[in-house]
């Protein structure tokens, strides 16, 4: 089995924010894109073009529909690795080919000393690893290791390539660890929360939830109806007469 | 156990990086292409860029797998057996140049219109207009007819603007949007990164759609409306705000023709038209002076209600009285309409009180000093933060002309159009209403072996510019321009195929197609498009005589093709993104773009624009050749694209002009202005001084740049049109006015839907089909990961949608004792087709609907034929006539607007019955399997794309 590296203060992981994001897969097919020919390459299709199309994604996006006690609501939610603090999927590896960074927290597979035995995927409650049945290896997001202090890169594109391509800016990248980071004071201006802490991984990733969405009037500073006018100067209320309210406006052009 | 590996953290990962446009969908965004060793490695948004600002969707992340389809074409192909087999042989370029000019020049020495040429989702309208025209027919159109020309047109009649290329919301200012039935792949990133933005500053969105999914998942307030009501729906908050009195008269009487008068005279050949003096001038009635005057004088006091006597004794009311009156009546009252939209009485007078709070009781002010078209001075910019979207979903029914036009009479009360947080025109827009262009094409100017002299599309104003014959009848092959369609401003694509087969109005020779699947998902009535151009007449020959068709994959098109010109991908070819055509601007200034191949076709193909110039060339048009019958661009597209002056000046680019690539807008051409592009990212952006960023229409340092940067015609001011004078010169028509009158069967139809006021009437097959057992509205949308049909052959693209499910709401389904994932058979008029039922809460329960295009027929796209696309993805197409029911006396109108002629997709009406469970789980009707194209390639078991890339790279090395 294979152990954990003493807690750092450091803490690489993403924050995303339900609240803006409208399940474009945008980050998904950015984050196929580059991996598949970056760390983890490749990101296996089998039978591409045929009936049975299954490939390798680190993030996927699923949209629900919730009850929200208010007529309901669509909710998109991209899922992937959340770089738990204490991660059994790598505590149950047998050779140590999973393994978590001493140095930021990332969860990573070496694809080189990974057998292929799956205990890992077993052992994550999230779903967020995908076996490479071509490949034989496990495969997982690694919060683009190969971009975020990558010095060949223009320092604005060290970041995950999912952050890089989400259009609304749904996603962001940072040190959770560091309370005075952008995302952390994200979190706790948002009121961010872990998946599912119950079960006591301590995921690093936050999700930003669903602001109240303002459906009555007052909510938008409005009265609740306009108010409508008295009928005009010739008395009647009949849609014909209602116009003479204008009769007197003094207007310039 | 716990070894932690070294790994390499600075790869490189590109030995170069090119930018250059992205073509996965018609957003136009930058992108930056690294490659590896020649081969596309990675594909990103370029941060520089104006219209995406770095950001990239994921059809544009999944380009790499459309650059290496193997659904590409790879040779000119010749059809050896029967239309429609799949059977062809491969043939060289020059063979199949040879043929195309052969066909074409005879034809064009005959009779040019016998050439019917429609282009689809192409990007060099600017090109292939004008190759039309000098060729000398007048059958063409792109696919603007089957997309959103409702919306084009309805507001280049109303506000000379629209949305999308023509305009958008002030996403910095405003307090209120309102998204109205917008198709997710329409101006897309533009669209999230805007959202993003309102959400993180509390603006509140409201999306009015029968459909919650994607924007309107995240807005705050989902009104479900039946398809085809949003008309009501707008018309019930007019009349709320004008019972308020929360309108802005102001701004209407300086931007619009509110205060102008119209003749009171029924029965009169200018009933209904505006009186002018005898200059020609409208006039307006002067309450400072109790006299008429020009209403475009500024020293005025202008009354828009109230009743005037002109000169010669008749009467006249202001234009506001009478839209005030359209709208103050009873029958668009909140109360009337709930039933009908199925949206409560109380939540559109609510919506009415959040608007008017957002435009009146938040108002922007911006410091900005400017000057209006009358030369007075403003300190500030001050708007009204109401800011609105619409596309497809009001675009696409029979009534969608008119409940477009509405939504701009909404903004144009409100006081919320080009000013602070409200609409924003993007330069070129705005244009005079409507832009001063009128399509050619009468008997005159088609002339064998001659250019028409004008472009095939544009703007009438009055029956005079109809492209009819004497009886009446259509002149062109789509009936564009005609009484079925008389403001036709992007033609009727989806009419081209029936028409031709059918020899109405007359047959053609020659069908040239474009990047446009028209044996597939962008007819009408797939079926019976296949039979048309199958079609044979008693001599056995086909009734379409030939068909060429070009595009860069095998789509379900290819099959029915007797010559194949097969294109490059976007990846491989030069382009222009040009004002000339349908632009990338931003309300801050004008913008253009380019693509530049980034790596070379390793495949026998040819990209489109570089052929038709050749064409163009071999068959002398005069614009592609020079005065001694040369080739005029033998460097091709780019050749074109620097070189060609549409006028003096003014080409397909705007950027780096002039000798020394100083000069921008116009200037001399410049044959380094290509580097100069690819230099800068592929883009060229010009930035309007702040006091020219709001009141374009009549803010007059805008209007004399625009004059003087090629623009605009001249420096006058853009007057709105809240009452259209034109509409009312074809309903005069009707009425028996005028030399130009529709034929009898036309007259009651034109004399309804040309109200110069805005109106809503029940979409047409639903009036056609009232009291009958098809309940139910069905609707489409894209899913923002695909494109049209192009998605399915992507690898990544199909893992995200490889079937599409029928969605039911669930209490609908309960009613019809349905179950999730039942297959059911959707039954229309036309016909029926069966899907699988996904159950959802976040639809109007009167609305079934689904992702459109993912349906594909089996064999096509180089899909395995057993694919899910083929075997459980379905086409609502299908089932949606080209025609309405039959009228009294058997004629048949084309199932569009009968203003535009826009394609009514969003009218179907249906029932759902539960298949068979004997049934096989799949879909039908099914088509034969297409036979894969000679040369195609075989498909790959497994795709390990990237692997190749990996070599030092990957970790613990």
């Amino acid at each position: 089995m294979t152990s954990l590296p003493p807690p750092t203060d450091k803490k690489l992981g993403l924050v995303i924010d339900l609240d803006i994001c409208v399940g474009c897969h945008a980050c998904a097919v950015s984050c196929k894109e580059w991996n598949t020919s970056g760390a983890s390459a490749p990101l296996t299709d089998l039978d591409p073009y045929g009936a049975n199309n299954d490939g390798v994604w680190l993030n996927r996006i699923h949209s629900y529909e919730v009850d929200d006690g208010a007529g309901g609501m669509t909710v998109n939610f991209p899922r992937s690795c959340l770089h738990c603090e204490t991660p059994d999927c790598v505590t149950v590896c047998p050779t140590g080919a999973s393994y978590k960074r001493a140095e930021d927290g990332i969860v990573l597979v070496n694809p080189d000393t990974c057998i292929g035995c799956k205990l890992c995927s077993w052992a994550c409650p999230y779903g967020a690893r995908e076996f490479d049945e071509d490949d034989g290896v496990m495969k997982k997001c690694t919060l683009c290791v190969d971009r975020v202090y990558n010095e060949t890169l223009d320092p604005a594109d060290r970041q995950p390539a999912c952050v890089r391509a989400c259009p609304t800016g749904a996603r962001a990248f940072g040190d959770l660890g560091d309370p005075e980071s952008a995302v952390s004071k994200l979190v706790a201006e948002r009121e961010g929360e872990a998946l599912l802490p119950q079960l006591g991984y301590k995921p690093v990733n936050r999700y930003l939830p669903p602001r109240p969405r303002r459906r009555d009037a007052g909510e938008a500073g409005a009265a609740l109806t306009p108010q409508p006018l008295p009928s005009g100067a010739a008395g009647g209320d009949a849609a014909g007469d209602r116009f003479f309210r204008w009769v007197d406006r003094v207007l310039s052009r | 156990m716990s070894q932690q590996p070294e790994i390499e953290l600075s790869p490189r990962i590109a030995d170069e990086v090119k930018a250059t446009t992205c073509y996965m969908c018609a957003c136009r965004c930058g992108i930056k292409v690294h490659l590896k060793d020649g081969r596309v490695r990675y594909i990103e948004g370029n941060r520089d860029h104006p219209v995406n600002g770095g950001v990239l969707c994921a059809k544009g992340s999944a380009g790499i797998m459309q650059h290496y389809s193997p659904a590409r074409l790879r040779k000119p192909l010749l059809r050896v057996g029967e239309r429609g087999s799949g059977d062809f042989k491969e043939i060289e370029w020059e063979e199949a140049l040879g043929l195309a000019s052969d066909w074409l020049g005879e034809i064009r020495a005959r009779d040019p219109r016998k050439l019917a040429f429609f282009t689809g989702r192409d990007q060099s309208q600017a090109l292939t207009g004008w190759w039309a025209s000098q060729f000398g027919t007048p059958n063409y159109a792109a696919h603007g007819g089957f997309c959103s020309v409702n919306m084009a047109a309805a507001g280049l009649y109303t506000v000379g603007g629209s949305f999308w290329e023509f305009g958008e919301a002030d996403w910095e200012h405003t307090r209120y949007f309102l998204l109205f039935g917008v198709a997710e792949d329409h101006d897309s990133n533009p669209i999230k990164i805007a959202l993003g933005k309102l959400k993180k500053r509390g603006v509140k969105i409201v999306s009015v759609n029968p459909v919650r999914t994607g924007y309107s998942s995240i807005a705050d307030e989902w009104v479900a409306i039946r398809p085809g009501t949003d008309g009501l729906f707008v018309a019930a908050l007019i009349r709320e705000l004008l019972l308020a009195d929360k309108i802005d008269l102001e701004s209407l009487v300086r931007s619009s023709n509110a205060h102008w008068l119209v003749i009171q005279a029924p029965g009169e050949a200018d009933d209904g038209l505006f009186a002018r003096d005898a200059e020609g001038k409208p006039l307006a009635w002067d309450r400072n002076t109790e006299a008429l005057v020009d209403a475009g004088s500024i020293e005025i006091a202008p009354a828009v209600v109230g009743r005037f006597a002109l000169p010669d004794g008749r009467a006249a009311v202001p234009a506001f009285q009478l839209l005030a009156e359209r709208f103050l009546d009873d029958r668009y009252a909140p109360e009337t309409v709930a039933a009908e939209t199925g949206v409560p009485a109380a939540t559109i007078k609510r919506i009415a009180a959040e608007l008017a709070h957002a435009a009146f009781e938040q108002e922007v002010r911006l410091d900005v000093p400017w000057t209006d078209w009358a030369g007075r001075r403003h300190e500030a910019m001050i708007g009204r933060p109401v800011a609105m979207h619409g596309m497809r979903g009001i675009s696409a029914h029979s009534n969608g002309f008119h409940t477009c036009r509405m939504i701009h009479v909404l903004q144009m009360l409100l006081g919320a159009i080009d000013c602070p947080g409200g609409f924003r025109y993007k330069p070129p827009f705005p244009k005079p209403v409507p832009p001063p262009l009128k399509p050619a094409g009468r008997a005159d100017q088609v002339v064998p072996d001659q250019p028409m002299g004008g472009p095939p599309l544009g703007f009438p104003t009055g029956p005079e510019d109809l492209l009819v014959d004497p009886d009446g009848s259509a002149r062109r092959i789509d009936k564009a321009y005609s009484w079925e369609a008389p403001l036709a401003a992007h033609g009727l694509m989806h009419m081209v195929i029936a028409n031709a087969a059918k020899g109405d109005p007359y047959p053609v020779d020659l069908l040239f197609l474009y990047m446009a699947n028209m044996a597939w998902n962008s007819s009408m009535n797939v079926p019976g498009v296949i039979e048309a151009l199958t079609a044979k007449d008693e001599a056995g020959n086909y009734r379409i005589p030939k068909l060429i068709y070009a595009d860069a994959y095998a789509s379900e098109t290819v099959a029915y093709a007797d010559l194949v010109l097969p294109d490059t991908t976007y990846l491989e070819r030069w382009d222009c993104i040009s004002l000339l055509d349908r632009p990338i601007c931003s309300a801050e200034g004008p913008a253009d773009s380019i693509r530049q191949p980034v790596t070379a076709p390793d495949r026998d193909v040819r990209p489109f624009q570089d052929v038709m110039i050749e064409l163009g060339a071999r068959l002398g048009l005069p614009g592609f050749v020079t005065e001694t019958g040369a080739p005029r661009y033998p460097g091709g597209y780019p050749d074109y694209i620097v070189n060609h002056e549409r006028a003096p000046g003014i080409g397909p680019l705007a950027g780096w002009r002039g000798e020394d690539g100083r000069a921008e807008g116009r200037g001399a051409v410049n044959p380094d202005q290509l580097e100069r592009y690819i230099e800068n990212g592929c883009f060229w952006r010009y930035e309007l001084a702040p006091s020219l960023h709001y009141f374009k229409h009549i803010n007059r340092d805008y209007l004399e740049w625009a004059r003087d940067f090629g623009l605009l015609g001249s420096a006058e001011p853009i007057v709105h049109q809240l009452y259209s004078e034109p509409l009312q010169r074809f309903r005069l028509a009707a009425r028996g006015h005028g030399e130009r009158q529709p034929p009898e069967e036309h007259r009651a139809r034109v004399e309804a839907y040309f109200d110069p006021l805005p109106l809503w009437y029940a979409p047409f097959e639903e009036a056609a089909l009232v009291g009958g057992d098809l309940p139910m509205h069905a609707v489409t949308q894209r899913p923002m990961a695909m494109y049209h049909s192009w998605g399915s052959q992507n690898a990544w693209l199909r893992q995200i949608h490889a079937d599409n499910r029928l969605n039911v709401h669930r209490e609908t389904a309960a009613r019809l004792g349905i179950a999730e994932d039942d297959w059911v058979w959707v039954i229309s008029h036309q016909g029926r087709v069966k899907g699988q039922v996904r159950l959802v809460e976040g639809v109007n329960p009167d609305t079934v609907w689904t992702w459109n295009a993912i349906g594909k027929r089996a064999g096509a796209w180089g899909l395995d034929p057993k694919a899910p696309e083929a075997t459980r993805g379905f086409l609502l197409n299908h089932v949606i006539s080209e025609l309405l029911p039959e009228r009294a006396g058997g004629f048949r109108y084309s199932n569009s607007d009968p203003v535009t002629g826009q394609a009514a997709w969003y009218d179907l009406r249906v029932r759902i019955e539960k298949a068979d469970p004997q049934e096989a789980a799949e879909t039908a009707p099914r088509f034969e399997t297409l036979r894969p194209l000679p040369g195609a390639p075989a498909r790959p078991d497994v795709l390990r794309f990237g692997k190749e890339f990996r070599s030092g790279g990957g970790q613990g090395a």
